[in-house]
């Protein structure tokens, strides 16, 4: 008995898959897109550390 | 029984990708993001490109998650209505529980992302938005009242406005008024074509103006609403969105307009019967027309303040 490298399943959810697979890529890159536009804009600021903070006292 | 017998009846069934799509009524999207684009545009802030993209799709995906919504609670009439039998539910692709999951999901998704891509009061904006077309209109006044064509308006007329209040933070006298034009739009252009298409609304018991009123009070509405259109239509003209290219266009559509409407009060049933609703038709056209060329309009002239022409 050979095994098929591919279900039936995948053949009649192809569609459905690919388009889950493209919104979640899409999702990636919209968050990442946004990410990379509020730290260049600089709506994310590291609040610097004080000395006293730093040196524990 | 095999795997294969079960699966020969779900072949044809199953959903694909496309039918959840259908959920979030696509075309009704397209109005969605021509007029959120436009409100973002013709607002005085300038926005990030990446971030005016990300505003657009996320108001689109709030207006299409409060279409699957829509869908969800309106399977049973969409069912016994010829236009929209063969939507993904009466279809018996996509289950109900499926459009309640992805209505839900795709809500919360847009508005939490608008509020983060641009502001709170945008994202705020949008959930009224999804609000008001699922709870006001859809469960509570859809089935009650003839104006509920009013009520769906109102729904579809937000979007510039969420659109605006992304680039600024704001709400402004021509957010407003761009609000204005789309929901006192919608009545005259949806009424001209309930006079001349047999619609099956009676089939599932929603109360449709040219029955519970008769066809005589929709001409007088379609007028009044088209005379209510003209005020707003002008009035938005002068504002910081206005100028000449958007008073000269509002000037000869709500002229035509006007004419439209007057024609189709004055005239009765058997004129309109003779001539095949010659004069109903051309004004649904000429709708079609009047909100495309309006908002085109005022994204000229936001593409002209920015060119510096006529300064």
């Amino acid at each position: 008995m050979s095994l098929n490298r591919q279900h039936e399943i995948h053949g009649r959810r192809f569609g459905r898959n690919l388009g889950v697979g493209l919104v979640l890529g899409a999702l990636i890159a919209i968050i990442f897109g946004l990410t990379v536009v509020k730290i260049e804009r600089g709506d994310f600021q590291v609040q610097p550390q004080t000395q006293g903070v730093s040196n524990g006292n | 029984m095999t795997d294969a017998s079960f699966d020969s009846r779900t072949l044809t069934q199953e959903a694909q990708f496309g039918d959840y799509f259908a959920l979030l009524k696509p075309r009704v999207m397209t109005l969605v993001v021509f007029t959120a684009f436009v409100g973002l545009l013709a607002a005085p802030e300038t926005v990030h490109p990446f971030v005016g993209f990300c505003a657009i799709l996320f108001i689109a995906v709030g207006g299409g998650a409060s279409g699957a919504l829509n869908m969800w609670y309106d399977s049973d009439i969409d069912a016994v209505m010829r236009r929209t039998a063969k939507r993904p539910i009466p279809a018996g692709k996509v289950t109900r529980d499926e459009a309640l999951a992805i209505g839900l999901t795709l809500s919360v998704f847009s508005v939490v992302f608008l509020g983060l891509a641009t502001n709170w009061l945008a994202a705020g904006l949008l959930a009224f938005t999804i609000f008001f077309y699922v709870v006001i209109y859809t469960m509570w006044l859809k089935r009650l009242t003839p104006q509920n064509i009013v009520i769906g308006g109102a729904a579809g007329a937000f979007p510039p406005m969420i659109g605006w209040a992304a680039a600024t933070g704001d709400i402004s006298t021509a957010s407003v008024l761009m609000f204005c034009l789309t929901f006192l739009w919608t009545p005259p252009h949806f009424w001209a074509l309930a006079l001349f298409v047999r619609m099956d609304y009676d089939n599932a018991t929603v109360p449709m103006l040219t029955v519970t009123h008769g066809r005589r009070a929709t001409r007088t509405h379609i007028l009044v609403y088209t005379v209510l259109l003209a005020v707003f239509a002008l009035g938005l003209g002068l504002t910081q969105v206005g100028g000449p290219v958007y008073l000269a266009v509002a000037v000869v559509l709500n002229a035509l307009f006007l004419k439209g409407a007057w024609a189709i009060w004055r005239r009765d049933e058997a004129a309109s019967e003779a001539d095949n609703f010659r004069v109903e038709k051309k004004f649904f056209k000429l709708s079609l027309l009047y909100l495309f060329a309006h908002f085109g309009a005022i994204l000229l002239e936001a593409g002209i303040d920015r060119l510096g022409v006529f300064a």
